[in-house]
Parts: C-alpha cells; sequence; structure tokens
C-alpha cells in the first residue's frame, strides 16, 4: 500500500516534470536533474514511475497535478495542518540529554549528524516538515516513561519496543534493531569465552533502563548483575574492575571502544535475544500522530534511508569473535 | 467515670475554692466533638481522593502506579533487594553507634596530649559531614575498588557501605557530642573530688549519662540512615529501590515504586513508634526522679 503510494508520487513528480519540460520547451535534460531529486528511492521504482509516467501520462495528469506539490513533501491524509501536533507545524521531538553518539554526534540533535535525529530530518522531510520546524525537548530516561502529558510528539532515544511498554505507552513501527556486543578489558575472564556458558560466571554490570540487563539475565543466566544509574558509570565500574564485562548494543560499543573507553574491547558479538524486537519511536499512550508517523517511517525505510544512515553512522570494522549460542 | 471527677473536689485533697465541677457532659458536649473530628476528617479526605481521583490523568496514573498485577510481579524481587538494605542497614548502625562515640570522645578530650586526637575528629567531622552521602558512596563504591590496593576487598557493597558508616558517623558523633555536653559541669568536677582518672570519669560517669540523653536523636538517624541504604543502588547494588527502578525500566510501570514505599514503611513506621516510646519512657523516668 505504502510501496504504491510512493510510486505514485515519484510517477506523479517525473510526470510533472515532463510537463515542465513540454510546457517550457527546453532541452531533454531537465527531466533528468528532477531524477536527482528523488535520488533516495530505488532505482527499480524510478524506472518503473518512468515508464508509468510516460505511458499514463493523460490519466495521471489530473491528480497529479492537483497532488503534485503536497505529495513531494506530505503524505496523503496527513497534510500538516491536519496533524494533532503539541505546536502547530512543528515537529517537537524528546531526546536524551545529554545525546551520546553514534546515535546522535556532538551532543546536538539540531545538528542533524548522528543516526537518530538523520531518522527524524528525513522523517520530517518526508512529512513536509522544513528542517527548521523540528524542534528538539532534551529528558532524561525517567521523564521519558514517566506518565502524564508528554512535552513532544514523540521521543527517539534508542527505546525498545515491548508489550509491557506497550501498555502504558505507544511505540512506532520499530526503525532498527541493533545487535548486542561483549565489551570487557583485555584481562577480563570473558576473553576468549566461545559460548554463552562460559559467560554466566562473570561479574556482569548493565545499564538501567535497557535490554543490555534483560540479555544478561535472560540470555546469559548471569545473577547478581549490578545496574548502574547510566552508561558512564557502568564503564567506570568496568575500568575499575568492579565487574568483568558489560553488554552493550554492537553501535554503541563501537563508538565507546574507540572514544570513552579505550581501554576496553569488543570480545565478541552476542546472539540474537528473539524477546528483543528493536528500537521504536515513543509516544504518548493514544496519541494519534502514530499512524502518519509510520506511514512516514515507512516510507523512508523503503526509500533506503534508514539503511544507508545505518551504513553511514553505524557500522565499523569491528573484527570480532561470534558468540553464536 | 462522672464520680470521679467528683471526686478531687473533696476538702482532704487541697484546701481552697472548688474548682467548678460537672457531674455529667450532656450528649451534646460529649458526642460533638469526636461527631465534628469524623465529618471533618472523611470531608476533607474524600475532597482530596475526589480532586485526585476527577484529574484527567487519574485513570493512567491509576494503571502505571496502582497496578496490583505489576505489584505482585515486582514484589519477589524488591523484597529480595529489601533484604539487603536490613542487612547493610544493620551492619551499618552497630558500626556508626560504635565508631561515632570513638569520634565524639576524641573530640571531647581534653589536654595537649589530645591535640591530634581532637584535630583529626573536627578534620573528620568538617569533610564527612559536609559532602553530600550520594557522593561518599560514588567515591567509595567506584573509587576505592578502582585503585586495586592489595589486601582490599574491592566489593562495591562493602565499600558504599563504608561510606554510609563514615559519613554518619561523623553525623552521631556530633549527635554523641551534644549528649557530653549536655552532661553538667558538676559530675566532672565530682568525678574528678573522687579522684577518677579522665578516662574514668567518661567512661563511669560522663558517656552513660551522655548516651541516655540522646537515644531518641540516635533512633532518628537509624531511622534516615535505613532510608538512605537505597543510596547504594547508584553503585549498582540490587537493593529495594534498584529493583524497583529495574521493573520500571522494563515495564514503564511505577507500581514497584509503591512496593518499595510499603516495605520501607512497614520497617520504618515501627521505629518511629519504638523512638516515641523510647522517649516517652525516658521522660517518666526523670520525672519520678525529680520528684
Amino acid at each position: 500500500m505504502v510501496r504504491r503510494n510512493l510510486r505514485r508520487s515519484v510517477a506523479a513528480m517525473a510526470a510533472l516534470a515532463l510537463v515542465a519540460a513540454a510546457c517550457g520547451g527546453d532541452d531533454a535534460e531537465e527531466p533528468e536533474g528532477d531524477d536527482t531529486e528523488v535520488e533516495d528511492t530505488e532505482d527499480g521504482a524510478e524506472e518503473e514511475a518512468e515508464e508509468e509516467a510516460g505511458s499514463e501520462e493523460p490519466a495521471e495528469d489530473d491528480a497529479a497535478g492537483e497532488d503534485a506539490e503536497e505529495e513531494a513533501a506530505g503524505i496523503e491524509g496527513c497534510a500538516i495542518e491536519d496533524l494533532a501536533l503539541l505546536e502547530a507545524g512543528q515537529l517537537t521531538v524528546g531526546t536524551g540529554d545529554p545525546v551520546f553518539p553514534p546515535w546522535m554526534l556532538n551532543d546536538d540533535p539540531a545538528g542533524g549528524e548522528g543516526f537518530e535525529n538523520g531518522i527524524v530530518y528525513a522523517l520530517a522531510e518526508e512529512l513536509g516538515f522544513a528542517e527548521e520546524d523540528v524542534v528538539w525537548v532534551g529528558q532524561t530516561f525517567e521523564e521519558a516513561i514517566a506518565p502524564g502529558t508528554k512535552p513532544y510528539d514523540f521521543a527517539i532515544q534508542q527505546i525498545s519496543v515491548t508489550e509491557d511498554r506497550e501498555e502504558i505507552v505507544d511505540f512506532s513501527m520499530v526503525y532498527y534493531q541493533p545487535d548486542k556486543a561483549l565489551l570487557a578489558l583485555p584481562d577480563s575472564p570473558v576473553v576468549g569465552a566461545t559460548s554463552l556458558e562460559e559467560l554466566v560466571d562473570a561479574e556482569w554490570g548493565a545499564t538501567l533502563g535497557t535490554t543490555d540487563l534483560d540479555y544478561i539475565e535472560n540470555i546469559i543466566g548471569a545473577e547478581g548483575v549490578a545496574v548502574f544509574d547510566d552508561q558512564a558509570t557502568t564503564f567506570q565500574a568496568l575500568l575499575g574492575g568492579n565487574i568483568d564485562a558489560t553488554v552493550i548494543s554492537f553501535p554503541t560499543a563501537l563508538f565507546a571502544t574507540a572514544v570513552q573507553i579505550p581501554e576496553a574491547q569488543i570480545v565478541a558479538s552476542l546472539p540474537a535475544d528473539p524477546n528483543d524486537t528493536g528500537h521504536g519511536l515513543l509516544f504518548e499512550d493514544g496519541n494519534p500522530l502514530v499512524d502518519c508517523i509510520d506511514q512516514g517511517l515507512e516510507r523512508i525505510i523503503d526509500a533506503g534511508v534508514v539503511e544507508a544512515l545505518t551504513e553511514e553512522y553505524l557500522i565499523g570494522d569491528a573484527d570480532v569473535v561470534e558468540i553464536t549460542g | 467515670m462522672s464520680d470521679e471527677r467528683a471526686a478531687p473536689a473533696g476538702p482532704a485533697r487541697r484546701a481552697g475554692p472548688r474548682p467548678p465541677v460537672k457531674a455529667t457532659l450532656t450528649p451534646r458536649e460529649r458526642y460533638l466533638p469526636a461527631a465534628i473530628s469524623v465529618v471533618s476528617t472523611v470531608v476533607v479526605f474524600g475532597l482530596l481522593f475526589r480532586v485526585v481521583t476527577s484529574a484527567e490523568n487519574w485513570p493512567l496514573i491509576q494503571r502505571q502506579f496502582f497496578n496490583l498485577e505489576a505489584m505482585r510481579e515486582s514484589l519477589p524481587a524488591v523484597f529480595s533487594g529489601f533484604l539487603v538494605n536490613m542487612g547493610v542497614w544493620v551492619v551499618a548502625l552497630v558500626l556508626i553507634a560504635l565508631f561515632g562515640i570513638v569520634i565524639a570522645v576524641f573530640r571531647s578530650l581534653t589536654g595537649p596530649w589530645a591535640a591530634p586526637l581532637r584535630v583529626f575528629a573536627v578534620v573528620y567531622i568538617d569533610l564527612l559531614r559536609g559532602v553530600p552521602s550520594i557522593l561518599l558512596v560514588l567515591l567509595f563504591g567506584l573509587g576505592v575498588p578502582a585503585l586495586n590496593l592489595p589486601g582490599v576487598t574491592d566489593s562495591r557493597l562493602f565499600w558504599g557501605a563504608m561510606a554510609l558508616i563514615l559519613g554518619y558517623s561523623a553525623y552521631t558523633s556530633e549527635v554523641y557530642r551534644s549528649g557530653i555536653e549536655a552532661v553538667p559541669d558538676g559530675q566532672r568536677a565530682a568525678a574528678k573530688a573522687l579522684g577518677l582518672t579522665q578516662w574514668q570519669t567518661l567512661r563511669y560517669s560522663i558517656l552513660p549519662q551522655a548516651v541516655r540523653n540522646v537515644i531518641p536523636a540516635l533512633l532518628n538517624v537509624a531511622v534516615a540512615l535505613q532510608k538512605d541504604v537505597a543510596l547504594l543502588s547508584v553503585i549498582g547494588a540490587r537493593e529495594a529501590v534498584r529493583e524497583a527502578q529495574i521493573f520500571t525500566a522494563r515495564t514503564f510501570n511505577f507500581s514497584s515504586y509503591l512496593v518499595a514505599t510499603g516495605l520501607f514503611l512497614l520497617a520504618t513506621i515501627p521505629m518511629a513508634r519504638l523512638t516515641d516510646w523510647v522517649t516517652r519512657r525516658d521522660q517518666e523516668r526523670r520525672l519520678q526522679r525529680t520528684l
């Protein structure tokens, strides 16, 4: 359904371009110039779209002519003025304070550099918001889950979607599912482990509010896991020898070992947790925005934007042991 | 009842004008105050309840804070965490009571030879009382194990508890000192006249009286400590509050906090009653002594 919408909008743009070319009577380069504007879409879709545009031009013309401008920046039924936004005309987005790479770089969500703010800006563009209409609100994790009115339209903070949580808040579709990494100092007893059983007896630590703790308890099966307030404390405990190892998401581990705690290393990548479905955007329970945001998300995922952002920010060459079970 | 009220009017008790005495209370006098108390209490709390429950977000709050199922689900973990709280509390309490009195004695010693001990006590109290407990816990709990000292445990729980013990000892020693200073000077003079040494004076005369003076204040410190053990959560200890936080983070449901609240109240309210009782008993004893 959404895929079809996408094609139609591409078709509409191509049609518009053709019309423009025909009217202007300029040289044949114009349609190509337009093509670069939709470079995010898959090649197949583009080609198909052009074909469609060529063959169906008369039929589509009317509809395309009307919708084209709005559709090029927006989703049907989700015009900005119709959205139930916190502040009219603005997309108010909650996130952590501070924010951490690689999810957002330079502790500056509005800078647009980073995986999650990259997604938000792509999503905003898809919905037809100008870049300056995206407003960021900093919050702690506790604030994100506190009951009551939320001071934003949605929050993005590597929040994992779970069934329990869904009873209290609403989530968008999952936009990313990170792998888990095993992080430890080089002299830790977990170094060299090749199976999960070898990890059980280590002294574990994790950060409060992460699925890392669930992973250590449920998948590795360790007991007496120390739970720290934030990642900085967990890393300090690791450095101080308080704990032998921790589990964090792979992208975070790449950044952490490069910048925050170069003394530590990614010992291994770990098998996926079947109960961990991945990160979603968090909404106040019953927020009617979810539907439109989901459509937008689906479009940018289909268009390969999320994949490109993943490539850009979350993938690194880590040559590590893979523990599979 | 009414007979008794009339009884003191007898001339045997005391001479002078009779106090005005009424044989019986009218029903109005007897029941009206009680009725007013009951009605006003019901009205005030009823209105409060109405205001709270009429809030637009009340159903949400109810689901997120007063969810019985979530409470049941989180109880085992929170309770096992609470046992950690209680364990640390009992051990810390004993050590604080001892260590606090040592510091207080150091500080109240007189004479030039005791100067280093006095200086130590003053510096110790200034430093450890002046730093927020949470910082002490973080510094000791994460810092000391990181030093990797040979022959010293690197248990976070040990060092975190140590931070509480050292911090609370500073407070407690000041409580003891106030008790020591409240002992009348005549007691020291009397002890000296009997030929007791400074140490003997402290041991047999001053301290027993001082400690008795400050028992209610010490129990108050004990209640405060009971709650402050929750600070150990910042260094990763799985005590009651941290277990509740873990549940909340996992489910976004705050009912586990209420479970922890309930457990703490179960432990602290008896402590408060005990404090009241000890205070009252002490008061009665003193009054009897002066009579």
